[in-house]
């Protein structure tokens, strides 16, 4: 879709932004000594700290991913909000108050807390780097998807955008000023998602044809088998239209291709078969690539005469009272009639011939029961099937959502910015409080979005933004500013992250001694521009995925590299320190190792089919997870007499 | 230690609803299209249900700790 831009939104995203900017340059010259930059004095208030826990975890994944999500696929998104929280009882009841107990500034102290050893804190260091990268991939795909409609800009300027102001927000002040930020972003975050949700429950739910930009979508025919082989139709309006021959993976595809008059553009159409045997034509969308020009519905992309853009789609076909819609709706009335209505979802599937690449979005007229069910979309599909490797797939996803939480570099970190266990349990519980209430909303905010008619086919990460445009434009400034500062705050809190384990572990074990408190500053802020800088080309490269399935990836690396160590450390009093370090290695390696031997990897990062793939299914965790626990028990039983040795070396 | 084993045992009571809501979503999903209160299927009365046992829990957890006098260990 082409987005008209707001002089509102830019008004109000410049102004958060420079606001941010100005707070973290005011607090930067408060932090002077390596504890302030690395953990903020450790004097962060327990409410601030838990609400700043949902800033932090609130991320790109949350807002856009889940909400997304949801909108396009339905439940499905809201498995992801199931887990993401579930995993904050992990966090809560096993390792708040321990983490404060036993650590300083990374996740590795408390690793470390008992050997003193360097192998740990190299493993850990990678271990930290490479799962905030990561995450960090997700959150930077988002901002580049805020910007488009936001400023009219190129998907790449986000990115280079969001990397450039966290940069300097990291290297200005460190973590005051990204606990500050974090605090700021997840309270509106929380607030303006509940105004959100009001806006959608008193709108209610209505019944169109078409999205906001007033297109109709049609249907055509019913036609028999001897129509559709003549090669000429009467199209709407009693104008004869062409069939255009198939060719390519056209010939197999539920597609039917028509030329409009004798020059008119091609258009493609759904093959819908009725029970007389007579097929029903119905409108899809396409975007296809010739010769590096993108064709829109036939036509050159753009909105000038003879141009096409994509239109604006979710709605709902019928309502179960038939009225065209019911007014304001309370929260359980809304998702009892949702249930009981038929509402059109987009699917999609890309064509290659050899005239080109085209992707054809067709519509799908489905019941609101079976939206508000596990298994809508192509990733969750197999629960519905009878396929045991489908089903371990969705298993390894929740396990990995679950353990995920808890091992998050940037989450345990927060650990060490309140005073002592107390504040650390007190403002565990502030953010499940405030993250709880967020998830519940996403499902609101999904299916507000599902039959807004303002959803973007060939970008569900604009969900949320475009359905606030369709009720205000004043709430989609508001929005988008909000989720651009989403961004920011979580993305802040990876580099910090990041920053804080090269500083810490990974350069002192290169100098071989301990580096000075100014050094470890000074070392940690070129760490944040080189990790900005890694995290701006990932974001660019990384573009086309959905941003919630991304983060389930570095969900299943933190918990398959960091979990078992962790949990082990604190419960098992057998762990050796190349338990730990054999754990995290073989957990990091397995699991990024098998992402990216995927089917998933296969098709949408190196375009092979996902038949190629190495690994039976996409999601790891259900292998290495277990894999890590294994790995501790028997090397550290296996080195067990050395432990004493090992804890002075 | 009387934290920890206070920890384990809530965190043991979520672990069991969790697992039975992953379970049958992944092995009987067609329990979950069951409507036992006010027309909301299983799905959506599970997940909210998970989400809004967290945070009673996570809120019990809290009052007991606070109740015994929590260790204020830095």
């Amino acid at each position: 879709m082409i987005h008209d831009t707001s002089m509102l939104a830019i008004a109000i995203f410049l102004a958060f932004v420079g606001f941010t900017l100005g707070l973290s340059f005011y607090l930067g010259s408060r932090a002077k000594s390596s504890q302030g930059y690395f953990a903020a004095h450790g004097q962060i208030p327990w409410f601030i700290n838990g609400i700043a826990f949902a800033g932090d975890y609130l991320s790109a994944a949350s807002f856009l991913g889940i909400c997304g999500m949801i909108a396009f696929f339905g439940y499905d998104g809201f498995l992801y909000s199931i887990g993401y929280l579930a995993g904050w009882i992990v966090a809560l009841f096993v390792i708040a108050e321990p983490m404060k107990r036993l650590g300083k500034y990374t996740f590795a102290d408390v690793l470390d807390a008992n050997f003193h050893s360097r192998g740990i804190r190299l493993a850990a260091g990678i271990s930290t780097l490479v799962v905030s990268i990561v995450y960090l991939i997700p959150q930077m795909v988002g901002a580049g998807a805020l910007v488009q409609p936001l400023l009219n800009l190129p998907h790449w300027f986000g990115v280079v955008l969001v990397g450039t102001i966290v940069i300097g927000i990291v290297v200005s002040a460190g973590m005051v000023s990204t606990t500050w930020v974090q605090f700021l972003k997840g309270s509106l975050l929380v607030l303006f998602s509940a105004w959100l949700t009001g806006l959608i429950l008193y709108r209610g739910l209505e019944v169109r044809s078409g999205g906001r930009d007033g297109h109709e979508f049609r249907n055509l025919g019913p036609f028999t088998a001897e129509q559709l082989q003549s090669g000429s139709l009467t199209g709407a309006g009693g104008q004869l239209c062409e069939v255009v021959p198939a060719s390519g993976d056209w010939v197999n595809a539920p597609f039917v291709r028509l030329r409009h008059g004798s020059t008119g553009p091609i258009t493609a159409w759904l093959r819908d078969e009725q029970s007389d045997g007579r097929v029903l034509l119905r409108e899809c969308q396409t975007i296809a690539t010739v010769d590096a020009q993108i064709w829109i519905n036939g036509a050159p992309k753009g909105t000038k005469r003879g141009e096409n853009e994509l239109h604006p789609v979710g709605f709902l076909e019928n309502l179960p009272t038939d009225a065209p819609s019911t007014g304001p709706l309370g929260p359980i009335a809304f998702l009892k009639i949702f249930q009981d209505s038929r509402v059109v979802l987009w699917q999609k599937q890309e064509i290659k011939s050899e005239e080109g690449r085209t992707i054809v979005y067709f519509p799908k007229s489905v019941e609101g029961g079976q939206v508000l069910l596990p298994g809508q979309s192509p990733t969750f599909a197999g629960i519905r099937s009878g396929r045991l490797v489908d089903k371990l797939n969705f298993l390894s996803l929740m396990l990995a959502l679950f353990g995920g939480t808890a091992s998050l570099p940037h989450i345990l970190i927060r650990y060490y910015t309140v005073k002592d266990s107390s504040s650390a349990r007190k403002s565990t519980i502030v953010g499940i409080a405030s993250i709880g209430f967020f998830y519940v909303m996403t499902l609101y905010i999904g299916l507000g979005a599902m039959t807004s008619g303002a959803l973007d086919i060939s970008d569900s990460n604009m969900a949320a933004p475009l359905l606030a445009r369709s009720l205000s434009e004043w709430l989609f400034a508001l929005i988008s500013a909000i989720a651009f500062t989403t961004v920011l705050g979580t993305v802040s809190g990876l580099i910090i992250a990041s920053s804080g384990a090269v500083a810490h572990d990974l350069v002192s074990i290169g100098a071989g001694r301990s580096l000075s408190d100014s050094q470890k500053v000074r070392v940690a802020k070129i760490a944040s521009i080189a990790v900005g800088a890694i995290a701006i080309g990932l974001g660019i490269l990384f573009r086309e995925f959905n941003v919630s399935y991304l983060v389930g990836w570095a969900f299943c690396v933190a918990a398959s590299a960091n979990l078992p160590s962790l949990i082990l450390t604190l419960f098992w009093r057998g762990t050796t320190k190349q338990g730990i370090v054999a754990s995290v290695l073989v957990g990091m390696i397995g699991s990024v190792g098998w992402i990216l031997l995927s089917s998933d990897a296969f098709t949408s990062i190196y375009r092979l089919p996902a038949s190629s793939a190495w690994v039976p299914f996409s999601q790891p965790g259900i292998v290495t997870i277990p894999l890590g626990f294994v790995t501790v028990v028997v090397v550290s039983m296996l080195t067990r007499s050395g432990r004493a040795s090992s804890a002075s070396s | 230690m009387e934290s920890s084993r206070l920890g384990n045992a809530l965190f043991v009571v979520y672990l069991l609803f969790y697992v039975g809501f992953v379970g049958l979503s992944a092995f009987i999903p067609q329990v979950m299209e069951w409507r036992p209160w006010n027309g909301l299927n299983l799905a959506v009365l599970y997940g909210f249900g998970l989400i809004l046992l967290a945070f009673f829990m996570a809120a019990l957890y809290g009052y007991l700790r606070e109740r015994k006098g929590s260790s204020n260990t830095p």
